[in-house]
């Protein structure tokens, strides 16, 4: 059992607040994807819980044990860094089983294991040679091996495939996700892609300037983002956003048309609803087109409503040209209504 | 017009290699004509040494060498040397290595200052610093014995193996060491099973350089050493006065050894794997 539990973790450099009051409990076998923007605090989250950085508040618990105080080789974790860290004066197998190695284990297990974790990550007839040798697809097999022949509670991944190009990283994206469901390891990945994200993840933990702002299910954080800027994050394109007006007894003018809302004593709301969820209609949202992409799948429609930026995603056997203007209904339980002052939704 | 496009960029590449061959050549002159002469004068006859225009054939004539060979006190000051070194070396290592890591890994108040402080001690020339140290040394008894110049050496050498560290140990990224303590090290096991091993022909060199300022050094040597001369100090004293042919042996003599410690330890000058991981 390797729940993960982190409590009010927080970490100051100087007087820059990196994180601010981290909660957050990863279950046993889950995989949690840490996503986020550039310099969100993302690396220094799990580099914390890896003990490689140590917080300036808060506590780390890995199955029922705290170990924010003890060394990074007894916390039970390995970790996958960005630029792989292949150790260059070793070969592929002697980096496979150097954690094995330093736990001791007769040379017939190190040879067991780093044999049945080279056939799983397909390097198994690199063995003999030397990192600088190896594409960086293969050096990167590399790195989730080494860390896999660990067999550890926990496996971290910092941005691990982030250098490689985009048809690889398809590949091992797929790949990564096979062998780590056989594992049974519980694994934080890092990204700032969010089609990695939602791919790989069993849930994922937004983060926003150092705090987490939402952790869900990749469909939950699609459809329910819990703040404004996750909205408009996540999603490619991501949430349209119009303001709308109170018109009384839970029902808000969007755009000169009235729709249901929250009943709220607030004054102004936004009006949110993805470019995917509008249909063509007789009533609706007038959209003044002026540019319009055919996608092959789909057309992707952008435009103005009310003055506000549009885009819809439509049916490409659609004739649309620039200068036309669409009348376009919003799918009724597809639309999110987001506070302008507190950037919460609200429902 | 196609000639032209054609010729042109020919010209260029093989005026350019013309450039780099002629430099090369130049340089490798630079270190091997000297010592060729070297090697000519000390193998010639005092009557050879003293005419002109010299032969660039050596005769052979061991009458310089063997009149060192049968030198009293030339063996001695020889491993005199050769240990003064060994020990500027190992001592001089034993301090850096630890110092650059320390400068490469970690941020502590007044790290710029230390950094320039280990230059600024090059900056105190050795005459300046002779008779107080001669003095300090007669009253610790280390005047005169191996150890204590090889002391003054390693003062010598340190702010360069320091230098010499601290930019090996800041060219192996940190996430090698950080892996390291993933997988099951400890500060000090990451070190000898990672770090080590990369920056071992980094710090062979260093170690070379170190033996190389000690060995070549003269000045301390003859200030603080009287029974227990090294090679250098012991040339100067007795070549003084010496007729020519004497003098090119003894430089021959002193050149030799060291030119084969380097050919020795020659492929740590070299990195071996190179630090292939950025
Ligand atoms: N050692 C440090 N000293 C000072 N500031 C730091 C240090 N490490 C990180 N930071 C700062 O903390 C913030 C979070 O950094 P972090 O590396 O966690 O970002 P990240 O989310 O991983 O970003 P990226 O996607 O670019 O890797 C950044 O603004 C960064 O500048
Ligand atoms: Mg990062």
């Amino acid at each position: 059992m390797a729940e993960i539990l982190i409590k009010n973790v927080a970490k100051r450099f100087g007087t820059y607040q990196a994180l601010q009051d981290i909660n957050l409990t990863i279950s046993d076998q889950e995989f949690m994807v840490l996503l986020g923007a550039s310099g969100c605090g993302k690396s220094t989250l799990l580099r914390i819980i890896a003990g490689l950085e140590t917080a300036t508040e808060g506590e780390v618990w890995i199955g029922g044990r705290r170990i924010d105080h003890l060394a990074p080789k007894d916390r039970g974790i390995s970790m996958v860094f960005q630029n792989y860290a292949v150790f260059p004066h070793l070969t592929v197998f002697e980096n496979i089983g150097f954690g094995l190695r330093m736990q001791k284990l007769p040379q017939a297990d190190v040879e067991r294991r780093v044999a049945r974790t080279a056939e799983l990550m397909q390097i198994g007839e690199l063995l003999k040679r030397y990192s600088g040798e190896l594409s960086g697809g293969q050096r990167q097999r590399v790195a989730v091996a080494r860390a896999l022949a660990m067999e550890p509670d926990v496996i971290l991944m910092d941005e691990p495939l982030s250098n490689l190009d985009a048809l690889l990283r398809l590949e091992m994206r797929a790949e990564l996700k096979g062998v780590l469901a056989e594992s049974s390891t519980t694994a934080i990945y890092v990204t700032h892609d969010q089609v990695e994200a939602m791919s790989l993840a069993d849930r994922i933990s937004v983060m926003h300037e150092g705090r987490i702002a939402q952790a869900a299910t990749p469909v939950e954080v699609y459809r329910n983002p819990a703040e404004r800027f996750i909205a408009s994050f996540i999603g490619n394109p991501p949430m349209n956003f119009i303001d709308a007006t109170p018109a009384g007894d839970g029902k808000w003018t969007v755009a000169g048309q009235v729709f249901d809302g929250p009943a709220t004593e607030k004054g102004k709301l936004e009006f949110a609803i993805r470019p995917e969820d509008v249909r063509g209609a007789e009533q609706g949202l007038s959209l003044n087109v002026r540019v319009v992409e055919p996608l092959g799948a789909h057309l992707l429609v952008t435009g103005a409503v009310d003055g506000h930026l549009f885009r819809a995603v439509l049916d490409s056997d659609l004739v649309v040209n620039r200068g036309d203007v669409l009348t376009l209904a919003p799918l009724p339980d597809r639309v999110r209504w987001f506070d302008p002052d507190t950037t919460l939704a609200v429902n | 017009m196609s000639d032209v496009a054609a010729q042109t960029p020919r010209d260029t590449r093989s005026a350019g290699r013309f450039l780099y061959v002629a430099g090369v050549v130049f340089l490798v002159a630079w270190v091997l004509v000297p010592l060729y002469f070297l090697l000519i004068n000390t193998l010639s006859s005092p009557d050879a040494v003293n005419s002109f225009p010299k032969s660039f054939i050596p005769e052979f004539d061991m009458g310089s060498l063997q009149f060192f060979a049968g030198f009293e006190g030339m063996l001695g000051a020889l491993w005199n040397s050769a240990v003064v070194a060994a020990i500027t070396m190992v001592i001089s290592i034993t301090i850096s290595a630890p110092a650059g890591y320390a400068l490469s890994r970690f941020h502590f108040p007044g790290k710029y200052l230390f950094r320039l402080l280990i230059l600024l001690t090059r900056a105190f020339p050795l005459p300046l610093l002779a008779l107080p140290l001669a003095v300090m040394f007669i009253r610790t008894g280390l005047d005169d014995t191996v150890f204590g110049l090889a002391l003054v050496h390693t003062t010598l050498a340190i702010p360069f193996a320091v230098l010499i560290t601290y930019s090996l140990f800041s060219g192996i990224p940190m996430e090698l060491e950080e892996a390291a303590w993933t997988l099951g090290c400890t500060r000090v096991t990451a070190f000898t099973k990672v770090i080590l091993p990369l920056i071992l022909p980094g710090i062979a060199a260093s170690a070379i350089f170190a033996f190389v300022i000690s060995w070549n050094e003269v000045f301390a040597a003859a200030v603080l050493t009287i029974e227990n001369r090294t090679l250098t100090a012991f040339l100067l004293q007795n070549l003084d006065t010496s007729p020519l042919h004497l003098k090119f042996a003894g430089g021959f003599i002193l050149v030799v050894p060291a030119l084969i410690f380097i050919f020795a330890v020659r492929k740590y000058l070299f990195a071996m794997w190179g630090i292939a991981n950025r």
